[in-house]
């Protein structure tokens, strides 16, 4: 080989420290890894590491968002006026939709006023683009170009225009780590919407399958029921799309029926998700008033849909 | 001397940087499991070749960029590398006789080892991966090996040329 005669100009036999040297390494290792399961200490180790990784995903995102440009800058005229077109048409039936959902919006605030519930209208709502999807097939994880900077939490819950997607599990400064529903480790309070049956969706490792494992055999279920989280748990806001109950398999010596549900969120295929801010999670009442009209103007210059409110008033 | 020592030692730390950024692009999923561990297999050769300058410390700060990178737990990949890397410096002076056959077998276990190391530490942490694709790995590795061997040698004498 041509490495025969390599490294000789040093003239040092290799050092006898090295079984020390990796056996020094190899405790640091399992202690960090301790540490890091059990709780989440090493939070800034992570954030101050993932810092130096972060020019390495511009790098890899570069011929991605370059190639989007490319696009973008060579669709022809006629193609823009198509889509803008179709894109005014959706809006039209969007804001059709929207108007009978603010008129039930403020049925809802004012039920909930005389039971006097909290009401948790307010969210508020960001657009974060993928970076970057994790490369270990068994973990689900993702990583979004909005972090702390932009008020990101862990706990997050991360939707797309379908569903529920995920939850951030790791705020970074100027990006962030997001767990899919569908990672093996994922546990999602859910109902069934049809009514209000509460259990636990659980991650497969599939992207397009969730297990129910803990419905009863005689649980009111049945393929084609939509499930919505439930809001129990308090990291997703109620009432978001979750999946479809796809089969429900009842063997009578089990106790437990064998459900399976396909996620309403294209999980493999997002380029672009949305995070969440409900109020609630993050800031009492009095303070979400001040919050919302506070955060209406830095937020409209970034791609943006803003909360209820804003869409009302127009 | 230091000037050119620091200029000889850029295109490896280069290349230890392209095979973090491979080891996080983005790849059709149908293809992930198959993507080579460039990081180990770019420090399987500079710890074969440069024993001195790049052993188990190295591996155990890439190892660490790697976990934070891919958000595995901390340490899990920095202690994997170590060890093959320290088993690799180990019998550095035996892998550089081996002709290419055996050291591609070598290197065949070497991932195989890591592989499973990462395996268990997913066991024990409660990480499910029991699938055959989980050692895909392995084998895209090996047979890319000769391949990347080219290159290296190509950057090694770019580095000291």
């Amino acid at each position: 080989m041509a490495s025969s005669k390599s490294n000789n100009r040093f003239g040092t036999p290799f050092s006898p420290a090295l079984g020390l040297r990796f056996l020094l390494l190899a405790g640091l290792s399992i202690l960090l890894m301790v540490v890091d399961h059990r709780d989440n200490h090493l939070d800034t180790v992570r954030k101050a590491i993932g810092a130096t990784v972060y020019p390495l995903r511009v790098v890899v995102d570069t011929p991605v968002s370059a190639w989007r440009w490319v696009i973008d800058a060579a669709a022809t005229r006629n193609e823009l006026q198509l889509e803008n077109s179709r894109l005014n048409t959706e809006r039209l039936i969007t804001r059709a939709r929207l108007q009978r959902y603010s008129s039930l919006e403020a049925e809802n605030a004012r039920l909930r006023a005389m039971l006097e519930a909290r009401s948790q209208v307010h969210e508020r709502v960001r657009v974060a683009e993928i970076m970057s999807v994790s490369s270990d097939p068994f973990r689900h994880v993702l990583v979004v170009d909005k972090g702390t900077r932009d008020n990101v939490f862990d706990g997050q819950a991360v939707i797309d225009a379908e569903g529920i997607v995920g939850q951030i599990i790791e705020a970074g400064l100027l990006s962030s780590q997001a767990m899919l529903i569908s990672d093996p480790g994922h546990d999602l309070p859910i109902e069934v919407n049809r009514n209000g049956l509460r259990t636990i969706a659980r991650g497969t490792g599939e992207y397009d399958r969730l297990d129910l494992p803990f419905l009863p055999n005689n649980a009111d279920i049945e393929p084609g029921d939509l499930l919505v989280t439930s809001g129990r748990g308090g990291a997703f806001p109620a009432g978001y799309p979750v999946a479809i109950v796809e089969s429900v398999t009842r063997i009578p010596q089990e106790p437990f029926a064998a459900v399976t549900a396909t996620p309403a969120a294209a999980l493999n295929q997002v380029r672009e998700v949305m995070l969440i801010w409900s109020s609630e999670s993050e800031l009492s009442d009095d303070e979400v008033l001040d919050r919302a009209e506070e955060t209406m103007d830095p937020i409209a210059a970034d791609p943006v849909i803003v909360d209820n409110e804003g869409d009302e008033n127009e | 001397m230091s000037d050119a020592r620091i200029s000889s030692h850029l295109p490896i730390i280069f290349s230890i940087a392209v095979a973090l950024l491979l080891s996080i692009a983005p790849i059709p999923d149908s293809a992930e499991p198959f993507r080579p561990t460039w990081v180990l297999l770019t420090l399987i050769y500079w710890a074969m070749t440069l024993p001195d300058n790049y052993s188990v410390g190295s591996a155990w700060i890439a190892g660490l960029i790697l976990d934070v990178a891919q958000g595995t737990l901390l340490g899990q990949h920095a202690i994997g590398l170590s060890l093959v890397i320290y088993v690799t410096v180990k019998f550095h002076l035996q892998l550089r006789q081996f002709p290419m056959m055996q050291l591609s077998i070598t290197v065949f276990a070497l991932l195989a080892l890591y592989q499973f190391i990462l395996f268990w530490i997913n066991g024990v942490a409660g990480v499910n991966s029991e699938s055959v694709i989980y050692w895909g790995p392995v084998l895209t590795g090996t047979l890319i090996w000769p391949l990347l061997n080219i290159v290296f040698v190509g950057i090694r004498q770019r580095a000291r040329g």
